[in-house]
């Protein structure tokens, strides 16, 4: 590991694509220290102690917004949670006067999800706190990438050289966009796959190879990530029905025997069971989707340490 | 004057404006000095069976490592080695430029009805000890807690003092106590390093 040598040195964590494979090993590194935390029997330590961290969602969340409240409280941070119902969000108020009202109330770090790609950054740049990105938009999710790249480390002992396949809604995925920085960045070989009506236009040229079955994406790949048909997030759909859409790109067990022998399943979850992916799949042995939800928490314990040690004047 | 010591990647005088100024422990003495202290160990704690030894990182690691070499040689018991990693329960995190590196606990053994022996290299303000006592307790209700250190250099800020002491070393404000490992610096001696005023 060559995080031996380097510090942290950025108030904000807003995506993937600007951090250097240096700064995602220290994240990722930091990250095992704390998983340790979750098996004590007091899983707390005093680290930000005096602390407050605000949880701003403009979006539904309930495995994101959780994961980070769990890891703020393993801290003793102070946090506090605003959601879109009921606030003055909903009433109104502009982007920016909510970024000012924050600022008043003199946070240490924000916790920001909004549907529109860059709010994160908008705010980053008004706010003495430091911000994490908890999904912006179809743009990126970095905790989310870094708790995948944990996971995978976790199980294969490295990044550097697998064969990862990423399949489903490519198009309408923060999570594919973050993956696939962190990923090539660390040295694996990325393949997307799915239906070409939910893939995105020249998406090879984010360095990932494309695959236009499922089964040709799954020849051979060490690592299968499967994401979330996200009906919402859609105008319309793009494929006739869910039952079609299983017939030809759910992953069942027949397919997974084109992977590796020993290649895992993972899903950022919530999953739909039946349309991307089988039941059985899903719960069976190769599955860690369940493991990458407890490495969620330590992900973010490492993002949340590592950021409350920056200021806004220190920033280099 | 070269300030660069012989050998050892992370050695104090490296990060800071230090110039060596004596050496007063080589590796014999070390050696000798650690055997010392196991024996009092073993004195002292006459139910082996229920002691647990925990090194501080870094320095206080390989002390323990070697203290339960000796006490195995001497009673034939072998003594478990935890590691202690306080960095998240230092008082002094917010006042600090970026935060240190975090390298994770491991107890090889439930904290909870074992006597607790904490070695750590030196005892100086004795900061360090009281995380350590406060990360300790919050797994569990040990026994006892005691301490061992190869070096006391006096200056305390708290009301903290060890058990079994290797060497008591008076220094002054402006000097630096650096103890190094075979294990973890690749050579085995005590020194005093003076910290020069910037030119």
């Amino acid at each position: 590991m060559t995080s031996e040598t380097i510090r942290w040195t950025r108030k904000d964590l807003l995506g993937i694509a600007e951090l250097s494979p240096a700064e995602i090993g220290l994240l990722l590194d930091t990250a095992e220290s704390f998983s340790e935390i979750g098996e004590r029997p007091i899983k707390k330590v005093p680290t930000l102690r005096g602390k407050t961290v605000i949880n701003l969602f403009f979006e539904a969340s309930t495995r994101t917004r959780s994961s980070f409240e769990i890891a703020e409280k393993r801290l003793s941070a102070d946090n506090i949670n605003f959601s879109t119902s009921g606030s003055a969000l909903e009433k109104g108020e502009s982007l920016i006067d909510t970024a000012l009202n924050l600022q008043a109330m003199a946070p240490d770090l924000v916790v920001i999800r909004h549907g529109s790609p860059g709010v994160p950054h908008m705010l980053a740049r008004r706010l003495q706190a430091g911000v994490i990105n908890a999904g912006d938009g179809a743009h990126e999710h970095p905790t989310q990438a870094l708790l995948d790249a944990f996971t995978i480390r976790r199980h294969k002992g490295r990044l550097a050289g697998l064969r990862v396949a990423i399949l489903g809604d490519i198009e309408h995925s923060r999570v594919v966009r973050s993956n696939i920085h962190l990923l090539t960045k660390m040295g694996a070989t990325v393949v997307v796959g799915g239906a070409r009506t939910l893939m995105p236009t020249a998406v090879e040229k984010l360095g990932v190879e494309v695959a236009y079955s499922l089964e040709d994406a799954l020849r051979g790949a060490d690592v299968v990530m499967m994401l979330r048909i996200q009906l919402e997030r859609q105008g319309k759909m793009s494929f006739p029905s869910a039952k079609e859409y299983f017939r030809l790109f759910g992953l069942t067990r027949e397919r997974l025997k084109l992977a590796q022998d020993d290649a895992i399943v993972m899903h950022p979850g919530p999953m739909n069971r039946g349309v991307e992916i089988a039941s059985d799949v899903a719960d069976g042995s190769r599955s860690v989707i369940l493991e990458q939800v407890t490495h969620g928490v330590s992900v973010r314990m490492a993002v949340l340490y590592l950021l409350s040690g920056v200021t806004a004047s220190e920033e280099s | 004057m070269p300030r660069v010591p012989p050998t050892g990647a992370r050695l104090n005088s490296m990060h800071e404006n230090l110039t060596p100024k004596n050496t007063i422990l080589d590796a014999k003495q070390m050696a000798r000095i650690i055997r010392r202290m196991a024996g009092e160990v073993v004195e002292t704690n006459r139910d082996l069976a229920n002691l647990l030894l925990v090194g501080i990182r870094t320095r206080g690691v390989p002390l323990a490592e070697q203290l339960a070499v000796e006490i195995e040689r001497m009673e034939g018991v072998k003594v478990p080695v935890g590691v202690l990693d306080i960095t998240l329960y230092r008082d002094d995190l917010s006042t600090i430029a970026a935060q240190p590196q975090v390298k994770g606990t491991t107890l090889p053994r439930p904290v909870e009805g074992s006597t607790v022996l904490l070695c750590d290299d030196v005892l100086y303000t004795g900061r360090t000890v009281r995380a350590a006592l406060d990360e300790l307790l919050d797994f569990g209700r040990p026994r006892a807690v005691k301490l061992a250190v190869l070096i006391d250099r006096g200056h305390r800020e708290l009301p903290i003092q060890a058990d079994v002491v290797g060497k008591k070393v008076p220094t002054s404000g402006d000097e630096v106590i650096e103890v190094t490992f075979q294990s973890t610096d690749g050579i085995e001696q005590v020194r005093i390093l003076e910290r020069k005023a910037p030119r």
